[in-house]
């Protein structure tokens, strides 16, 4: 039987007023010992093919088993290609590691959920549509996007290969107590302002190494707005932050999205769990190490122009200029990531041209990103000369859309609807840009080279994407007929 | 299994950029390996070489030949951000990096290098500005990382100290890893366990 059957301290009268992250850290730890990290239980393992065949190679030399293969899942998601899965990986190196994942599974017993498989998809889609991903727990993964899982009030974060190995052999980690960090968003975003321009503000405030050391905490009317793939869109981004982990306090909203899926407790467990699951929000009175508000009524769709995501500007703002910095390392990075862009100081960012319009990834791949993306483009067409590429988020993402004819719009604006995988978010599957290509994304990253060796990012929502695909340049979605009917459509 | 971490002396690959994520230091499509061999060859791939797979000219700080056989990297702040890939201390650490002196690491980037023996040194903003003006002025000083004292020293007797986990400290020190001290903890895991049942399982249901 599963479900969470302590009982939180948190109810005790007398005790420290404590945050979520703290509740959730406090129900985990197996051995505290004086001069070491914690030993912390880890309640579910997510395995994917790049980060795993070291680990497992390790384990083999060791003569070690897998602890719990039964809280361990599987999937083929980085490397995989997004063309129709009746055609071979035709690259060598990407279709020994899908191979190699096989085995590993097989040898150790975990399930997978493989190419072909209809659970198949990007591991941080695939774990909240099963049901895996559940209000406190602990979830981890070798992929810094596991904060994505934050979403449900549980403590999800990104580990290493040697971690991967550890969490295979012990079901425990060693950690030391993260430091907590508020990101409270008040009042509600306009239309046409969304989950991704919310955590692209934030980061452009706090930059890229703001949340170093912390756990954010996402808080205010304007989170306790948004669904439950829209909060799933703010945590997937708490690393560019600099957060291993962001999470969101339970609510019904959390609860009524967990409620049925294959593998969320059931009768009296489920009763139970979200008995428990009510308890985990952070009590009044409880002290965050450090807090920043955002206004949400003041955010406009954002777009980066540089290359980490906390080079990021409001789209009706103009490019900055080094030359208004004093000299130093910030200038210099500006001047080097303007080079690397080709742009210049001051020109607006909007009428930016474009070459690709890439709509996917753990950020922004779901069906309520694929629903704005296809409103936006109903009866238009993506402009001449530009590439657009919609990669559902798992298989189960493309049965949907294709039931709503989400692919068909797509397709009729001349769109390339792919099977799912993080493609051209991470560029390993052949899903790239060419040097010197320009792509608005609405993946997680900027980096130089991250979509292809040479190619330039802006990164951006759904529905920002749609637009500038439309426009053949980065366009403000605001600007869209209809766009309040539209930003209606992200609901679920 | 990482060696015992040694007390060292090295000259200093200055690298000053800021924000330097691990996309940088191994990009993604040398991630497809099932092992580690090949990732000194893929370290900051895209910075060292052309299109066509030449040195760039002027060379990146790693390809000029002076800078062959030194072991400390002097970069700039929040070194390692962005993916959780340990590919990239990997890498650092098969081209020969022992040490990264900077002003801040990102977590995981911290986490995967001290399991590595790769040591992060952070240092405090004034002493990283003085750090990297010393290597331009005498782009061959020594320094040498102790790390039993927790200090780089530099000639003329100057001592650099830095914080370490102690635990990381005492790992790298004997050369051990936390897998090791982690199996240690089957008893103390083992009784967690029995007092707190599952939260989920992975299996495919009935």
């Amino acid at each position: 039987m599963t479900g969470p059957a302590r009982t939180p301290q948190a109810t005790r009268s007398d005790a420290k007023p404590r945050t979520l992250v703290e509740k959730i850290w406090d129900d985990h730890v197996v051995a505290t010992q004086t001069g070491a990290p914690d030993v912390l239980a880890i309640d579910l393992h997510l395995v994917h093919e790049v980060t795993s065949p070291q680990a497992f190679t390790g384990l083999r030399q060791r003569r070690l088993t897998v602890r719990h293969p039964e809280r361990t899942v599987a999937t083929a998601d980085h490397s995989v290609p997004t063309t129709p899965r009746s055609l071979p990986i035709l690259d060598d190196l990407a279709r020994a590691q899908v191979d190699q994942l096989t085995t590993n599974c097989r040898e150790f017993g975990i399930p997978l959920h493989g190419l072909g498989d209809p659970a198949q998809g990007i591991v941080h889609v695939i774990g909240p549509q099963l049901g895996l991903t559940q209000p406190g727990m602990t979830i981890v993964c070798g992929d810094s996007h596991t904060s994505t899982h934050g979403a449900f009030g549980a403590l999800a974060f990104g580990i290493g290969t040697s971690e991967v190995e550890m969490v295979l052999a012990t079901q425990c980690l060693l950690q030391r107590r993260p430091k907590t960090f508020e990101v409270r968003v008040d009042g509600r975003v306009a239309p046409g302002v969304t989950a991704k321009d919310i955590i692209l503000a934030l980061l452009a405030e706090i930059g890229i190494g703001g949340g170093t050391g912390h756990v954010f905490e996402y808080r205010g009317e304007a989170i306790r707005a948004l669904t439950m793939e829209q909060r799933m869109t703010i945590c997937n981004m708490s690393i560019e932050g600099g957060a291993r982990a962001g999470l969101i306090a339970p609510d019904d909203a959390t609860v009524a999205y967990v409620e049925g899926r294959q593998h969320a407790p059931k009768g009296r467990a489920w009763d139970d769990a979200v008995q428990a699951w009510r308890r985990l929000p952070s009590d009044d009175g409880a002290a965050f190490d450090r807090s920043v508000t955002l206004d949400a009524a003041a955010l406009e769709p954002m777009v980066t122009y540089g290359t980490n995501p906390g080079m990021g500007l409001p789209i009706s703002a103009s490019i900055p200029d080094p030359d208004s910095l004093a000299d130093g390392t910030q200038k210099r990075a500006l001047e080097h990531a303007l080079a690397y862009m080709d742009l210049r100081p001051n020109e607006p960012i909007l009428g930016q041209k474009v070459d690709v319009v890439f709509i996917g990834s753990c950020t922004n791949g779901r069906i309520s990103d694929l629903r704005l993306a296809a409103a936006a483009l109903k009866g238009r067409k993506v402009a001449a000369g530009v590439r657009m590429l919609v990669v559902p988020g798992s298989d189960e993402v493309k049965r949907e859309a294709e039931a709503e004819g989400l692919d068909e719009v797509f397709r009729a604006a001349g769109a390339d609807w792919r099977e799912a995988g993080c493609s051209m978010c991470i560029a390993m599957n052949g899903d790239q840009l060419a040097p010197g290509q320009v792509a608005v994304s609405t993946s997680n990253r900027n980096f130089e080279g991250r979509q292809g060796k040479g190619g330039r990012t802006f990164l951006a929502s759904p529905l920002t994407a749609a637009a500038s695909a439309i426009a053949g340049a980065v366009a403000d979605p605001r600007r869209l007929a209809g766009i309040e009917a539209i930003a209606g459509l992200g609901g679920r | 299994m990482p060696e015992r971490y040694e007390t060292f002396t090295s000259r200093v690959i200055p690298l000053a950029a800021e924000n330097v994520d691990t996309d940088q230091i191994v990009p993604a499509r040398y991630l497809k390996i099932t092992d580690k061999a090949g990732l000194s060859d893929a370290l900051f791939h895209d910075w060292r070489f052309d299109a066509d797979g030449a040195v760039k000219v002027p060379a990146f700080v790693l390809d000029q030949p002076e800078m062959a056989g030194r072991r400390i990297l002097l970069a700039g702040d929040n070194f390692g951000c962005g993916s959780s890939r340990e590919h990239a201390p990997w890498a650092l650490v098969s081209w020969g990096i022992q040490a990264v002196i900077t002003t801040s690491c990102a977590d995981i980037f911290r986490g995967n290098s001290l399991k590595n023996g790769l040591l992060p040194i952070l240092v405090d903003p004034e002493e990283h500005r003085q750090l990297f003006e010393r290597v331009a002025g005498d782009p061959d000083v020594e320094l040498t990382v102790d790390l039993e004292a927790q200090v780089v020293h530099l000639p003329g007797d100057e001592d650099l100290p830095f914080d370490v986990d102690p635990f990381s400290k005492l790992i790298l020190l004997r050369g051990t890893d936390e897998l090791g001290y982690l199996l240690g903890q089957a008893p103390a895991i083992s009784a967690w366990e029995a007092a707190h049942p599952a939260r989920v399982d992975t299996r495919p249901g009935p």
